[in-house]
């Protein structure tokens, strides 16, 4: 088998000698719309897919999605199986040691609560957050009850059947469901959380976080990153 | 997928429903069956492979290929199948990386451990960073067949060699006195004989197999439990032409309906099996037959 392994390895060697072109994999997670989710084709979509091939596209790389489970996608990273996460992730310390990230392509923003009822106990209740997230880690310093799931569309799920009081994660990824759904709203104060989100890096990676640094940078500077931000409707703008 | 789908909000019906199942993602959903067969039947000659070897090793009589075969079983038996699966494959991952960096790269001046990264030259990573998609796709596949070969491999070996020792002595003890030798005794008459024996423990690491398959979303694969959370979570009509509340009881259902089918299947034909492997054996089994046919 490890022969087999080798040998194909072999192949993809000697059939790939002949373009030389730098691909750069970026990791995501596909399962939090709007920032990145999978559409009816199947293809990674959203406002990181589009954001990504336009930093590619500035940048001059060619850029291959790749989707990985939330769970494991910093060691996926850090053991080299695709070059940046673009996945929603929000630039804390903690995280910052791990790894590397790029300046912020959205401002901090807000986090909300959705429950069934607008009396919901925030501080005492069942609260439900995606596991790994800054929203779970906020829950458990805050003493309410922390209930963790591995994707987001669960924790929403979990407020539906009673499991959980309500669900603490980014506003823009609960207004759409919201509005769509009669029986849930977003209750309580919003929470100010995080350091906006960036693109996570290797930290030995310094020249591919450099190039995406000033990709983002121009589009700051000439305000598509902001009609972007509009058009998908994931936080404020800068 | 048909014409009539450009625009699924007119439509209503079975013909929604038609341009529902046919969208990409759910043809995504159905080759992700074919991955989970073709694992299989990938997998399961091999980990048979990996347990004949290792019940072969742990029978043998020179000690450090007895200690290997032994050491094996008992290892991977012992560790918990998630933690095996989400540490050795990266381990693993890295372990061809390294060799390959070795070879390839002899004048790297760098640490290859930078912190918690892990950092090869660019012409050791596995597949190549700017191989396609697909090749991406195999070789995780792979990485999967080979973890899922060694951990039901152990297993095997064990089920194996239990069913080496039940042989009866004494057809051993015949052969030898015949003038055989130790490698014709073990293949002709032990190996034909030790399968009748073998079969209910193999084909109840089958059934384990068959349902231990979704663990290979933790390795990167996009496996049917995977689409069928993904497909029947809710659909918000903002990111789909084909909106949905939580359907994922009925894609669970339809997974329910594909594994006991499976189960059936398979049980039926390891009942034939042992019809046939029972042919002539001293065993009830093979009494029974001989005197229904008498």
């Amino acid at each position: 088998m490890r022969k087999i392994i080798l040998s194909t390895a072999a192949l993809a060697f000697s059939a790939n000698l002949a373009m030389a072109q730098d691909v750069v994999r970026l990791g995501t997670e596909g399962a939090y719309p709007p920032w990145n989710f999978i559409n009816d084709a199947g293809q990674v979509d959203g406002f990181e897919r589009e954001l990504g091939d336009e930093l590619c596209a500035r940048a001059q790389l060619t850029c291959e999605w790749v989707t990985n489970d939330w769970d494991s996608i910093i060691p996926n990273l850090v053991s080299g199986n695709y070059d940046a996460i673009i996945a929603g992730m929000s630039i804390t310390d903690e995280r910052d040691q791990v790894i590397d990230f790029t300046q912020n392509y959205t401002p901090p923003d807000p986090s909300a609560y959705l429950a069934m009822s607008e009396d919901v106990d925030l501080s005492g209740g069942v609260i439900a957050a995606q596991s790994g997230t800054i929203q779970a880690a906020y829950i458990a310093e805050q003493g309410a009850t922390l209930v963790e799931f591995a994707t987001p569309e669960e924790t929403i799920a979990a407020v539906r059947n009673g499991e959980a009081d309500a669900v603490l994660a980014d506003k823009s990824f609960l207004t759409p469901v919201a509005e769509e759904d009669a029986d849930l709203m977003i209750v309580g104060p919003d929470v100010a959380l995080g350091g906006g989100v960036g693109m996570g890096i290797r930290e030995s990676d310094t020249d591919l976080r450099d190039t995406f640094d000033a990709a983002i940078q121009s589009m700051k500077d000439d305000g598509s990153l902001n009609e972007m931000i509009t058009k998908w409707d994931v936080s404020s703008t800068f | 997928m048909f014409s009539y789908c450009t625009d699924p909000q007119t439509l209503s019906g079975l013909t929604w429903l038609s341009c529902y199942l046919t969208t990409g993602k759910h043809m995504q959903f159905y080759i992700s069956f074919g991955v989970v067969l073709l694992l299989l039947a990938i997998t399961a000659p091999t980990a048979l492979l990996f347990g004949f070897g290792g019940a072969a090793a742990a029978r043998s009589r020179i000690w450090p290929v007895t200690w290997l075969g032994k050491g094996y079983i008992a290892i991977v038996r012992g560790v918990p199948d998630i933690a095996f699966f989400l540490f050795f494959v990266i381990a693993l991952d890295q372990g061809f990386e390294w060799m390959r960096h070795q070879v390839l790269c002899p004048d790297w001046d760098q640490p290859i451990r930078q912190g918690n990264d892990f950092v090869v030259c660019s012409a050791a990573k596995l597949p190549l960073g700017n191989a396609p998609q697909w090749i991406h796709e195999i070789y995780g596949f792979m990485l999967a067949v080979l973890t899922f070969a060694i951990v039901f491999g152990a297993f095997a070996a064990n089920v194996l060699y239990g069913a080496m020792r039940a042989v009866p002595h004494a057809q051993l003890e015949t052969a030898e006195a015949y003038g055989m030798t130790r490698r014709q005794i073990f293949w002709r008459i032990l190996v034909p004989q030790m399968w009748v024996y073998a079969l209910p423990g193999l084909g109840n690491l089958w059934m384990v197999l068959i349902k231990a398959t979704p663990l290979l979303f933790l390795l990167g694969v996009e496996d049917i439990v995977y689409w069928a959370r993904e497909l029947g979570g809710t659909a918000n009509p903002r990111f789909t032409d084909y909106p949905h509340g939580d359907w994922r009881m009925w894609y669970f259902l339809a997974l329910l309906v594909f594994y006991l089918g499976f189960t059936r299947i398979s049980e039926v034909f390891i009942e034939r099996l042992m019809q046939k492997l029972t042919h002539g054996q001293a065993t009830t089994g093979g009494d029974a037959q001989r005197k229904a046919a008498a």
